[in-house]
Formats: C-alpha cells, structure tokens, sequence
C-alpha cells in the first residue's frame, strides 16, 4: 500500500456526466471569448475539477481531507472529512460524501488501495454533505449503519434537503443523489468486525444533531468523530448546545491517538481538538444567558453573541448567527 | 371554477403537493397510503387550515409543476398568495401595503426551523383596536401559519413569535379591524438553503417535555408597556413523515388553539398550525387588569389540554 494516493480524473470510465465534461472543455477551447452558452459548460467542466486524495494516517486507515467551505458546484459539495479503515475480509468507510460525483471519487480511490469489498458504510449523522453520496455504496452492496435515531431524522429532512441542496450545489451535481437511509442501527454501543479489526461505534446524545455516531479503530486508535469534533471550522449546531457541552468531557476521555474531525485538519491532536469548539460554546452561551436574563429579544441578541470569537474560525459569519439563533431557543429554558 | 376549486376533491394529489418535494418522491409509498395521511391530516386541521392547503396544493401543481427544482421568488411567492387568499377570506377587499400594521423578520434567516417574526400595528391609526392578526407564510405546506384574536382592551399592539420557513417567501400579516375592514402587510424572507431544515432539532426530548409551559413577565419600562412571553414544550410536527419502522405517516401534532387570559378575560388566543416553530413561543404587550393571574390553556391536534397559571408579578423580570 502506498503512503498517498492521488486521482486524477482521467482515468474515470466515460460515463454520460463525464462526455459532457469531456464536451465542455472541448467547447472552452474553441471559444477563447467564452461565449454564454459555454459558461454553462465551464461550470460543468469545474464540478470534475477536485483531485480527490486519499492519505494513509495510520496503518490502514486511508481518509480524504474535505475543504473547509460552503459546498458549491465547484467542490462538488466535498466539504467533509471522509475514510476507509481496512481489515483483513473487508473495509468500513465513514461517510459518503456530499455527492454521488464524490462518492464515486472516493470509491475510485479507495479501489486503487484495495480491492477488498465494502462491508459497511457508517453515516455519522444526517447532515448531506456526509449521506448525499449513500446509494454509491449501498449499489456496491455495503450495510449502511447509524445511529438509531438516524431513520427518523432523515425522514423529516430527507425532502427538504434534496430541494435546498438542489440550490446550493446545482442540478448537475444533484443526479442521482438519493437519501438512503441506513439498515443497521446502533441503539448505544456496536462493534463491526472487518477481520481481525473491531470498529467500536457509539451513538451520541443529542449534540451537534440528534444522530450523531462515533467510529474508534482499537488498532491504531484513531477516533473518527464525524461534526461532534470541529477543527478551524465554525462548529454548526443542529442539534442540542447544552448537549453538546454536557457530552465533552465523556468525548474527551476517549482514549485516542488522533482523531479524524468531521471538518478540519486530519489528524488532529487528541484532545486538544476539542478545546477551542469547547471555548465557542461557553462563549456562545455566556452570552446568550446574558441577553436572555435581560429579556433582550432572539433577533436582538443573535446579532452580537459569540462574536468576540470570530477571528477564531473559518466560516463564522455564515454559521455563527444560525447556532445563536438554536442556540437561544434552547437556552430559554434553562 | 377555479382551478383550485377543480382539484379540491383529489386528495391524493393535493398530499403530494403539501410538502415541496414530495411529488417528485423518492418517497414512493402507495397512493392508498398517501389517501389515508391525507385524511388523518384532514381531520386534525380548522377549516380554515384546510382550504388553504388545498389552495397551496393545487396551486403548486398549477403555477409551478416545477416547483421542487425552483426557488421560489417575490413573484412566485405573490402567484400562490394570489391562489390561496381566496381559500382564506373569500371575495373580501384586502388593503395591501397598510401602514396600520407591521411585520418584521430577517431579510434572510439564519435557521429556517426558528425565524423570529415581530407583528405590530400602531393604536393611533387603528383606534377600535385589532380584533385579529392573521400570519401567512405563503410557500409553506400550512401557509396560514397563525390566526390570533386579540382580546378586547387587551391592550396588545405587538406579537413576536417564531415560525418555519421552508423556502423564499412572503410573510404576510391581515389584520382584521372591529369593523371588519382587512389591512395587509408584507416582508420577503430568504429562508432556504443549506442543512438547516425546517424540523425539530432533538425529537426525544421534545418527546419528554412536551406540555411544559414558561412564562417571563417583563415589567414596564420607559413608557413601553409590560410584557409577558409564553413558552410552550411541543415539537409542533408537521405529520408529513414516516414512521422509519412501520412506513406509515405520522400524523400531524401541533398546538391547535392557545388562550392566554387574566382572570377569565382574554388577552390573546391563537388558531395556530404547524408552521409555527418547535416549541411555540409568544411575546406581546398587554395591559394588566389588577393583580389577577395569567391562565393559559393549550389544545394539540390529539386533544390534549395543557393548563397553566401564573400570579402577575409586581415588578416583572
């Protein structure tokens, strides 16, 4: 096994996304002026523009490193961390990415490691940028395993996200996505067995959503934490903040290496990791439990809680104002 | 006839444009099923409710047969209102752009599970008072979001609340003055996007608190008059999901009627549906009457009443 894979797109079967890739940067080449009806397939042309690189952190734990951003058509909605743990029968992967074009990447990738065959695909929780690339490994014939809270969760969603991601990360890359909801489900603690390597999952109180699950490799004890560890990136809270920060001590006392954020630098230290997103949420409540005591409105008091940790991360103007805001509502009961 | 009217009597189709989305369904399930969530769903709705769900229903299919793919606009948000008021208050004059009355929101909202909307009209230029506000989110499967009857004297001139906005849309406030007269007014909220969805965030504890009511007491100050703020426990679930074990709908639960009065005289009373946000949540003014307490009754779509009382506190917070 190599260190570092890298894939190139040229490679990739010719399937009818990629002729029309392949024809879009035929049509740029032929108009320097980039005339209207080819900016449409630029854009397209963009969407195949990742390189997608798997990186070996550990003994046989392989992960792609998302980009802390948006999703937008041009990162192909790649924003999260995604890896594949290999054992001796069989591979476990954690997440699938937020598109089909990704998860077709990563499973491209992941054959030039091994060809093992998929046994399970862990969801770390509901969010699309993780699920949105599912039926990629259920179509590879993987069990899709979450938390028991998952099924419901996406249910309620599931709809909605299809229609917003179409918006946000365009119609192209929207093909084929489908929100296929996982088989197995882990009530509180599971073990995956990959031969001779145990996978130990464990499902979450409600923190960062109310589906959140855990991965830890006992072998190189590394920690896949899915969106409960943020790294650099403003944690988004969809879930329960006092939660959250009730569950950080339990989340820090596992015993690991490294861990592998659902956004953010991979590996990170561990559990140095969870320090600064442990630092937002105080800063975040103290000043929401402030505005609240002096009856300052949700509106009002959304625009200037947390704010003074907005040097801190990435992505802060356009997540901070929504965790206040859920953040709020939740506090007021306190 | 209309071609609301025309459609009205197909159920299975009007459940399939409720929730945007939907009708192009990876959710399969069998038209039979779709008929009976339809018919739950009915049964638990006003009157009221219902037409208007129709009219949004229909007018979905009609206006925009691609409606799961576009955003919605200023101009499409206008169209289904246009389709759907006639539902809500048949052929009366409703005077737009009012100044009467006002609506504030965000210009776009940070979640779209808990947008804050703040309705006030201004007692100078309505001097019998308000006798009801009703809040319409034009996009939303439910577009009649809350319809609030204000009590007589009450002394109520603003509402804040909290409401779901699945996508870009108008939110728009009809005040009813005593002599029957309709004032409308309007705000565009940009309210879709991204992973926050118009659901509840933590469904087991919604499960566990559910009844539980808070009520803040604000005293007045700098001639602004007191305030009280109601909190009430419940998911406010929209019945548009499936049971992931047995595949069938859940129904609809959601706080169907609220009445917040002071010793038996109303304040305010709320004909509300599922648009509200998770945990419903008002703020107003008022105008006490001596020292007898707040009584708060709250009834869900499965009949069950949740009371509390409060003694009005001298100074408030």
């Amino acid at each position: 096994m190599s260190d570092s894979l890298s894939r190139g797109r040229g490679a990739a079967p010719i399937d009818p996304l990629r002729r029309r890739l392949i024809g879009g940067f035929a049509c740029v080449g032929v108009s320097a002026a980039l005339l209207p009806c080819c900016l449409g397939h630029a854009a397209l042309a963009a969407t195949g523009q990742i390189g997608f690189e798997l990186k070996e952190i550990a003994d046989g734990v392989f992960t792609f490193q998302g980009v802390v951003d948006l999703e937008t058509p041009a990162n192909e909605g790649a924003i999260a961390n995604l890896a594949v743990i290999v054992g001796s029968d069989a591979l476990a992967i954690i997440d699938s990415g937020g598109s089909l074009v990704e998860a077709k990447a990563f499973i491209e990738a992941v054959r030039k490691v091994t060809a093992k065959p998929v046994r399970y695909l862990i969801n770390t929780h509901m969010h699309p940028d993780h699920i949105f690339g599912n039926a990629a490994f259920r179509d590879l014939g993987a069990t899709i395993v979450g938390h028991r809270n998952l099924p419901r969760a996406l249910e309620a969603r599931g709809a909605f996200y299809l229609k917003s991601y179409r918006e946000q990360i365009g119609e192209t890359l929207m093909q084929g996505i489908e929100i296929v909801p996982p088989t197995m489900l882990v009530k509180d603690r599971l073990k995956l067995d990959l031969g001779g390597r145990v996978i130990e999952l464990k499902a979450w109180e409600a923190a960062h959503t109310d589906n959140d699950l855990t991965a830890y490799d006992g072998a190189t004890r590394t920690l896949f934490a899915g969106d409960l560890v943020f790294v650099k990136h403003l944690p988004t809270l969809d879930g329960s903040l006092l939660g959250w920060m009730r569950q950080m001590d339990a989340l820090a006392a596992i015993k690991a290496e490294r861990v592998v954020p659902g956004h953010g630098p991979i590996p990170s230290a561990w559990p140095e990791a969870l320090e600064a997103e442990r630092r937002y949420f105080e800063v975040l409540a103290s000043d929401l439990r402030k505005a609240i005591a002096a009856g300052i409105p949700l509106a009002e008091a959304v625009k200037t809680a947390g704010r003074s940790e907005a040097g801190n991360w990435a992505l802060f103007e356009e997540y901070n104002g929504r965790n206040a805001t859920a953040a709020y509502a939740e506090l007021e009961w306190e | 006839m209309s071609k609301a009217r025309m459609f009205a009597n197909m159920p299975a189709t009007a459940y399939n444009s409720l929730w945007p989305g939907h009708h192009l369904s990876h959710y399969g399930g069998g038209i039979k099923m779709r008929i009976v969530a339809f018919w739950t769903w009915r049964a638990a709705l006003p009157v009221a409710l219902i037409s208007s769900i129709l009219a949004f229903g229909t007018g979905a299919l009609v206006a925009w047969p691609d409606a799961a793919h576009a955003q919605q606009t200023p101009a499409s948000s206008e169209q289904v209102w246009q389709d759907l008021k006639g539902d809500v208050f048949g052929d009366r004059t409703i005077q737009a752009d009012s100044d009467i009355v006002r609506i504030e929101a965000p210009k776009r909202a940070q979640d779209a599970a808990l947008v804050p909307v703040d309705i006030s009209f201004d007692p100078e230029k309505a001097p019998d008072g308000i006798k009801s506000l009703t809040l319409i989110i034009d996009v939303n499967p439910s577009p009649v979001a809350a319809t609030f009857t204000i009590g007589k004297d009450s002394g109520v001139t603003h509402l804040s609340t909290r409401v779901r906005v699945n996508d870009y849309s108008f939110l728009r406030v009809i005040a009813e003055t005593p002599d029957g007269k309709l004032y409308m007014t309007k705000t565009f909220v940009k309210a879709s996007g991204g992973c926050s969805a118009p659901a509840v965030k933590n469904m087991d504890e919604a499960k566990k608190t559910i009844g539980q009511m808070k009520l803040r007491q604000f005293a007045a100050t700098d001639g602004k008059a007191p305030e009280l703020q109601l909190m009430i426990r419940h998911p406010n679930n929209s019945g548009l999901q499936r049971d992931p074990l047995t595949q069938y709908f859940i129904p609809a639960h959601f706080i169907q009627t609220l009445t917040i009065s002071q010793a038996g005289q109303p304040i305010l009373s709320m004909e509300g549906g599922i648009s509200i946000s998770e945990d419903p949540n008002f703020r107003f003014d008022y105008k006490p009457r001596g020292s007898g307490e707040i009584q708060v009754e709250a009834v869900d779509t499965e009949g069950k009443k949740f009371n509390d009382h409060w003694p009005v506190k001298a100074a408030g917070l």
